[in-house]
């Protein structure tokens, strides 16, 4: 089926098989960042944003994406958090990180300064098997206090 | 500036962050065919037919192979080591052929145009099974009735070893000492590496030619595995390893459906990909850790620890995982346990069997955790045995920090280690006396909190002694080479790989400073052993004390190649001559003589410049091993502070402490994030991580919904201290700090756990930890 949707910001054109999912849609498109880890919903490592919500690729249809504005971690614009990640090592592996990445900047975009405990309860749903998590947790808490000149 | 201890942000981090991974599944060369498996149904069966006609016959389906037709592809591989005398485990095909044995064993390939088409001819084949049964329980698997698994061995025994250093039985007959016993069970545990396992292989038949991208750990051990078994020679099979998705130890062994994959691609001459999704990787990749061990422990009365005593037993599935064998988890556990105390005697027990389960062999910290979790939970019986406190019981029994080298009652030789150290760092950074106090004080209100304490002891950075005398094609060594290029930049290239942990940092830092320049102006090049000298690759925590060493090696002889030709040049000696900042200097004045890119054009383009007889060289190459001990322990100490819910049995986790001794630290930056993960991965094991089995041999934790791992809300922040004692094996002095936080971790929630069950007169021995089995423990559930 044809699907017309935008993705990273260009208006985009696929054929797609009813069963094939949005992350495997994307990843054929050339965007290989959002990555499968589960593909039943549960490890977030296919995390991308729809629309401005962060939604699993694994769980959503390409079709289902007609129309809409599809957004992966190579079109993320948020280089502070990304920067963040690399100044505290917040991956090692870094497959897990694009997902963190979408999932952390639907976080950071809510418009208030979250604690250590939110942090960590909204990056639930993405596992990291490599880092501990505590460093991730250090970079988002930093850049958001940044983006809303809180103190540390 | 020194390099060495900077806590330099990853260059490769930059790239992972965009989403510009080079991981293997993102890899679609043209042509590209797509592998998949059937899988045997059950634990144990016969084969008694199959039907692939559909199969073949359907949409994009290029290929469909079974057990019978690998097998004229793919010799055997028999998964024993030669020195662990009397180990036995029969030829294991790529395919079954015949016979399954555990649920999830391949048996059919099928190779497609595409995964989804792939898989729909998958479920057109019919395989007719007659069910065997299934030997699932380890203990059962020995009884003299049991079913056989594999009937030539005559016994389901994979292995046995025993120890006995010393008077144990006196120890534990004198009335006046005081002896514990406890019987622990280890659930069976696996690496749920982020990315499952995925390989692509392409062959070119014009040079007959393999070349394999593959997630993993140890590109020349596939290289010479692959060749050994596709029958090629080595040179013409090239492994190219870069982004790995998570490894963990998971990424080390050989796994049929993977060399099944690159015979497709030979036959085919296409680019076969295989990549597990995650049912796939619960039900093939490696399982570790399932282990029981009954221990008991003889304390004098003035607290000196006298004797242990193990059993252990632990089933390894139905085949000794090939080629570092299965039996490597068992034997550690026993030559661990007690490794940080002076103990006068010591007797110990394994028996390694076969059952019809996922097979288990190495994952992180291979072994440690069970034996620090048997010790550590030993001596916090003595201590509330007879009324000590657990800190001072163990500064009492550990091996003082001025006694090295010192060999253990099972051989092992221990050298430069700091646990004395390591527990006084620890009580000061967890504040241990008011803790303590915390503790009681909510206790008095009915809140049930646990303080855990861990000693440790990991192996690293191992020896020729771990593998090689045993005749497994596993390098010891690794190898190094540092050139500079036409315009004096500096590349390395090393065989130790990438995946995450931050090889390629410090090995630039290390060659940075050795050459005087800034590690970020280096390029360092690993994974492909088309470029890069031989070596072991990573595993067992040995990327900077054998990798760096022999990158720091590599890197002298460049300078000395450097500052000879320099001399040479400016007609002085070389020992007048130092580098800096990119420079060849004066060494007493640091004044600049000529740049790097100045020699290096002058080597490169304008020869006529040397004097006669001046080799051309800018590039060393330097190979390292670690000789004269089997292996680099490092040491460390863990608490962990809990408060266990007594009416629903949830534990929260309150704080971590570790205190480590790494030796030299190249990154400290590196090596915490390393340690914090790796204390995660053993929290998994201590509180949610477990392969569950149905008696029938059915894996019931075959998703992430069924198989919980640890997230971010339930971990706490994980503070972390170091003490350095520098190895006095090498030159740099760096151990390794790979296995650390997972020796420990579990062990120190354990006894936490057990300390806040402790005044309600409840003990729980069994990881995971869930609130199940902390009801039962406390007789609130049956």
């Amino acid at each position: 089926m044809r699907v017309t949707f935008r993705l990273n910001g260009e208006a985009t054109v696929i054929e797609a098989e009813p069963r094939q999912s949005l992350a495997d849609a994307v990843r054929a498109a050339g965007f290989t960042g959002t990555h499968h880890g589960c593909e039943h919903g549960v490890c977030g490592a296919c995390t991308l944003r729809v629309d401005g919500v962060a939604v699993r690729g694994c769980l959503m249809l390409a079709v289902q994406a007609e129309g809409a504005e599809v957004v992966t971690v190579e079109g993320l614009d948020a280089p502070d958090l990304k920067a963040a990640f690399v100044r505290h090592n917040a991956l090692q592996c870094g497959f897990c990180t694009p997902g963190m990445l979408m999932t952390a900047a639907e976080l950071l975009e809510s418009g208030h300064v979250p604690d250590r405990a939110e942090i960590r309860d909204h990056l639930s749903g993405s596992y990291c098997r490599c880092t501990g998590y505590q460093a991730i947790v250090d970079s988002v808490e930093e850049v958001a206090q940044a983006r809303h000149g809180a103190k540390p | 500036m020194t390099q060495i201890g900077r806590a330099l942000p990853r260059p490769n981090a930059r790239r992972l962050v965009e989403g510009a991974g080079r991981f293997v599944g993102d890899l679609t060369p043209p042509r590209m065919l797509h592998a998949v498996f059937v899988r045997s149904p059950y634990a144990h069966a016969v084969i008694t037919g199959m039907d692939l006609d559909a199969a073949r016959a359907a949409p994009g389906v290029v290929a469909v192979y079974d057990g019978a037709d690998m097998a004229t592809q793919i010799t055997p591989w028999v998964g024993v080591l030669t020195h662990m005398v009397g180990m036995r485990s029969p030829p294991q095909p790529a395919l079954a052929v015949g016979h399954t044995h555990w649920q999830g064993e391949p048996v059919v390939m099928i190779v497609a145009s595409s995964r989804a088409l792939a898989e729909d001819a998958a479920e057109l084949v019919t395989v007719d099974y007659d069910p065997l049964p299934p030997v699932t329980d380890m203990e059962a698997a020995l009884a003299p009735d049991a079913p056989v698994i594999h009937p030539d061995l005559g016994s389901n025994l994979c292995w046995e070893k025993r120890i006995d250093v010393g008077a144990v039985d006196v120890a534990f007959a004198d009335p006046a000492n005081t002896v514990v016993e406890r019987r622990f069970v280890f659930g069976r545990h696996t690496g749920v590496t982020l990315e499952p396992r995925v390989i692509t292989a392409d062959y070119d038949a014009a040079q007959d030619q393999l070349t394999v991208n593959y997630s993993g750990q140890v590109p020349h051990m596939m290289q010479e595995v692959l060749a050994t078994h596709l029958g090629l020679p080595q040179s013409q099979v090239r492994i190219v390893a870069q982004d790995v998705g998570g490894s963990f130890g998971i990424k080390i062994h050989t796994y049929g459906d993977e060399v099944a994959a690159c015979a497709a691609a030979r036959l085919l001459r296409r680019p076969v990909q295989f990549a597990a999704d995650r049912y796939e990787s619960f039900q093939s990749d490696i399982h570790a850790r399932d282990h029981r061990v009954t221990a008991r422990a003889a304390m004098a009365p003035d607290g000196r620890l006298l004797a242990v005593d193990v059993d252990d037993i632990t089933g390894i599935g139905p085949y000794s995982v090939y080629p570092r064998s299965s039996a490597i988890e068992g034997n550690q556990v026993i030559n661990l346990i007690g490794a940080p105390y002076t103990l006068p005697a010591y007797r110990a027990r394994l028996r390694v069997v076969f059952q019809t389960k996922v097979p288990t062999c190495q994952y992180r910290a291979v072994g440690h955790p069970i034996a620090m979790a048997v010790m550590e939970g030993l001596m916090d019986d003595l201590a509330a045995a007879t009324g000590r406190d657990p800190v001072v019981l163990r500064e009492m029994n550990l091996i003082p920090d001025d006694a090295y080298p010192v060999r253990s009652p099972q051989g092992m030789l221990y050298a430069d280690l700091s646990h004395q150290a390591c527990l006084t760092r620890l009580k000061e950074l967890m504040g241990y006396d008011a803790l303590c106090a915390e503790r009681d004080a909510m206790r008095a209100r009915g809140v049930h909190r646990g303080i855990g304490i861990v000693s440790m002891v990991e192996i690293t950075n191992p020896s020729p002694m771990f593998y090689g005398v045993g005749g497994a094609p596993v390098a010891a060594q690794d190898g190094a080479v540092v050139r500079l290029d036409a315009s004096g930049a500096v590349h390395l290239s090393s065989s130790v790989t990438e995946q995450g942990q931050g090889t390629e940092t410090i090995l630039a830092q290390i060659a940075a400073d050795v050459l005087g320049l800034r590690a970020e102006d280096i390029r360092v090049q690993t994974g492909d052993t088309a470029h890069m000298p031989y070596g072991g690759g990573t595993w067992a925590s040995r990327g900077a004390g054998i990798g760096g060493e022999a990158m720091r090696a590599a890197s002298v002889a460049l300078r000395a190649q450097v500052l000879e030709l320099a001399g040479a040049v400016l007609q002085c000696p070389p020992s007048a001559l130092a580098l800096a900042g990119g420079a060849i200097i004066d060494a007493a004045s640091s004044t600049e003589r000529m740049t790097l890119r100045e020699l290096a054009q002058m080597v490169y383009f304008r020869g006529n410049e040397l004097p006669a007889g001046q080799a051309a060289e800018l590039i060393a190459s330097r190979h390292f091993r670690v000789e004269g001990m089997p292996f680099v322990f490092s040491n460390g100490a863990m608490a962990s502070y809990v408060e266990v819910d007594v009416e629903t049995g949830l534990v929260t986790l309150l704080n971590h402490w570790v205190v480590e001794d790494v030796g030299t630290i190249l990154n400290p930056k590196l090596v915490d994030e390393q340690i914090r993960g790796g204390v995660v991965q053993g929290i998994g094991g201590a509180l949610f991580e477990e392969c569950l089995f149905s008696d029938d041999g059915q894996l019931l934790t075959a998703t992430m919904a069924d198989y919980l791992v640890p997230m971010a809300g339930e971990m706490p922040d994980i503070e972390i201290a170091h003490v350095v004692t520098p190895t006095s094996t090498s030159a740099l002095g760096a151990k390794g700090a790979g296995e650390a936080g997972t020796s420990g971790a579990s062990g120190a929630v354990m006894n936490a756990v057990n300390d806040a069950l402790r005044p309600l007169g409840a003990q729980i021995s069994q990881m995971p930890m869930t609130p199940e089995r902390i009801l039962r423990s406390l007789g609130l559930v049956p």
